[in-house]
């Protein structure tokens, strides 16, 4: 018993490769997991707001479904079309999911839970996600298939507009909390639901979030995907795993951008009663599952935009990104830059 | 050979066969695709010399934006392969190796021992773990180097009105709407309702 426990407490400073290995998996299996309920969840959730029941045979109430999907999707054939680069036609999926899981690594969990505490954090995830659109471009221009170049085209413009709105988003924040480093960045929204950057940010928050959407590949922004107008996009010729991998790239995406707004704008881990009357009532609840409320919230607002809206014209959305979103966001930078400078109560004394 | 040598050599390494990939591809999005894998090893090696923030920028600004708008055209070309036979490479080969031969010269006149050896810049020694390479930059950039600084961002300023003055043209004759409007439009304007009795009875014969 005692050799375990001095093995246990040993193990980290002895193999630390190892260690770092172990955590990486504690943090990309529950992941995994959740992308495959994130599918389920959508469909019930958007069943229900469409009067239907949504997915209920597999399985008691259709539980087992996400498991049933995996297992379909596994044994499917992967079909390669003829004249496609095999190696960048499966390094696609690949490209787009590996990204999505990267960021995790920076990500702040609770006050010192997490993977890599780095100083550069944002910029890094800033860098990532604009990393995933290769996924979706290679796929396009791979599959030897005009729907699937189109859809390439389309997401390849939509994402660089939109990140420009999204850094800029990011660099109120960045100026707000005067760190690049994520955990620090929730430390500087400490005090309760009101010092949460979302009040004193509230434009850069609404397009933050808008932003994700469009930068996912989500409904209203789903023009890259359009089933109605091009089959399903980028990914028209994948079948089997590599399809499945798209997939769950797309909800891994989904959830990285909830938990990443979360963090920016709803400050993270910390409690929104803290500083009221009622802080001592919740001081058992860890920080880690208001986390995770709050990553809810906005999966929730992801699968309400689907079940809400119709798609975006392609127009639209280069008009809403350029000519809306930008101008928004630098005049919001300069009012945020001269709040922190003359120290504005209640969120930069 | 330590892990850092080790990484250094291989990114390196990795840069070099990228950029010898992307002269000799013949179709332009796979010379594309190895730029972008000579970008990714850049930034380790910059990565090892504690630069993060330039090397993230890299990936960010050049990978992530600058990249994605070359491919978008270079995949919107619509290129014969077969017709680029390797004749024209011999053609041009005696100019490429001139230039080439200049830079070369250039670079080790510059770069070479003279300036850059080890007794007028000392090795650099790894600094401090709490060291953060993204705020000394920053409070470079804006002391020391303000006025090289907004200068630059005057200059590109000024390149983007001109790249947009270049290209702007009116063009009356397209369709184009006008969201501000459409917004203010009211039902009554798009609408009629018509209104009108309900059949009374239907009668079956």
């Amino acid at each position: 018993m005692e050799a375990i426990t001095n093995f246990l407490v040993s193990f980290p400073t002895e193999f630390p490769v190892l260690w770092i290995l172990v955590r990486i998996v504690v943090i990309v299996l529950p992941l995994m997991l959740a992308v495959a309920y994130f599918t389920y969840a959508e469909r019930k959730i958007i069943g229900y707001m469409q009067v239907r029941l949504g997915p209920n045979r597999v399985g008691p109430k259709g539980w087992l479904q996400p498991i049933a999907d995996a297992v379909k999707l596994m044994f499917k054939e992967i079909i390669i079309p003829s004249g496609a680069n095999k190696f960048l036609f499966v390094l696609a999926p690949m490209l787009a999911l590996g990204p999505a899981l990267a960021a995790w690594a920076v990500l702040p969990f609770d006050d010192g839970m997490v993977l890599t505490d780095i100083n550069a954090g944002l910029l890094y995830i800033l860098a990532l996600t604009s990393v995933a659109v290769y996924g979706v471009i290679i796929a396009g221009w791979v599959s030897n298939s005009k729907y699937a170049f189109l859809g390439a085209i389309r997401s390849a413009a939509q994402i660089v507009s939109y990140e420009i709105a999204m850094g800029f988003a990011l660099v109120g924040v960045l100026v707000a909390a005067g760190s690049l480093n994520l955990s620090d960045i929730v430390r500087a929204q400490e005090g309760g639901l009101l010092h949460w950057f979302w009040l004193p940010l509230l434009p850069l928050f609404v397009i933050y979030f808008i932003s994700g959407v469009a930068e996912t590949n989500r409904a209203p922004f789903d023009v890259a995907e359009g089933e109605s107008e091009i089959v399903a996009g980028f990914h028209v010729e994948y079948s089997g795993m590599t399809f499945a991998v798209f997939f769950l790239a797309e909800y891994a995406n989904m959830i990285l951008i909830s938990a990443l707004t979360a963090l920016m704008f709803l400050g993270g881990w910390l409690s929104p009663f803290q500083g009221s009357f009622m802080e001592s009532w919740f001081t058992w609840v860890p920080g880690i599952i208001w986390f995770f409320l709050k990553i809810l919230i906005f999966g929730f607002l992801f699968l309400w935009f689907r079940a809400t809206f119709p798609r975006y014209r392609y127009d639209q959305i280069m008009r809403l990104g350029w000519k809306v979103f930008i101008p928004i966001t630098i005049v919001w930078i300069l009012v945020v830059a001269v709040a922190v400078v003359y120290k504005f109560p209640i969120w930069f004394d | 050979m330590t892990f850092e040598k080790f990484l250094f050599y291989f990114f390196a390494a990795m840069v070099i066969f990228a950029g010898l990939m992307l002269i000799t591809r013949r179709n332009p999005v796979y010379s594309a695709l190895f730029l972008v894998l000579a970008f990714f090893n850049a930034a380790g090696l910059w990565m090892l010399m504690e630069a993060e923030f330039l090397a993230i920028t890299l990936v960010l600004v050049y990978v992530g934006a600058v990249m994605v708008l070359f491919l978008f055209v270079v995949m919107m070309l619509d290129i014969n392969v077969a017709e680029m036979k390797p004749g024209c490479f011999i053609t041009y080969l005696p100019v490429g190796i001139l230039i080439a031969l200049t830079m070369v010269v250039e670079m080790v006149m510059v770069v070479g021992p003279n300036h850059f050896g080890l007794d007028i810049y000392a090795s650099p020694v790894p600094h401090a773990p709490g060291y953060s390479n993204t705020g000394e930059l920053g409070s470079m950039l804006y002391t020391i180097y303000m006025y090289p600084f907004e200068i630059a961002a005057v200059i590109l300023l000024v390149a983007i009105v001109a790249a947009i003055g270049l290209t702007l043209r009116r063009r009356p004759d397209t369709k184009s709407q006008n969201p501000s409007k459409q917004v203010l439009v009211k039902r009554d304007d798009r609408l009629r309702v018509v209104k009108m009795p309900s059949e009374s009875k239907m009668e079956l014969k």
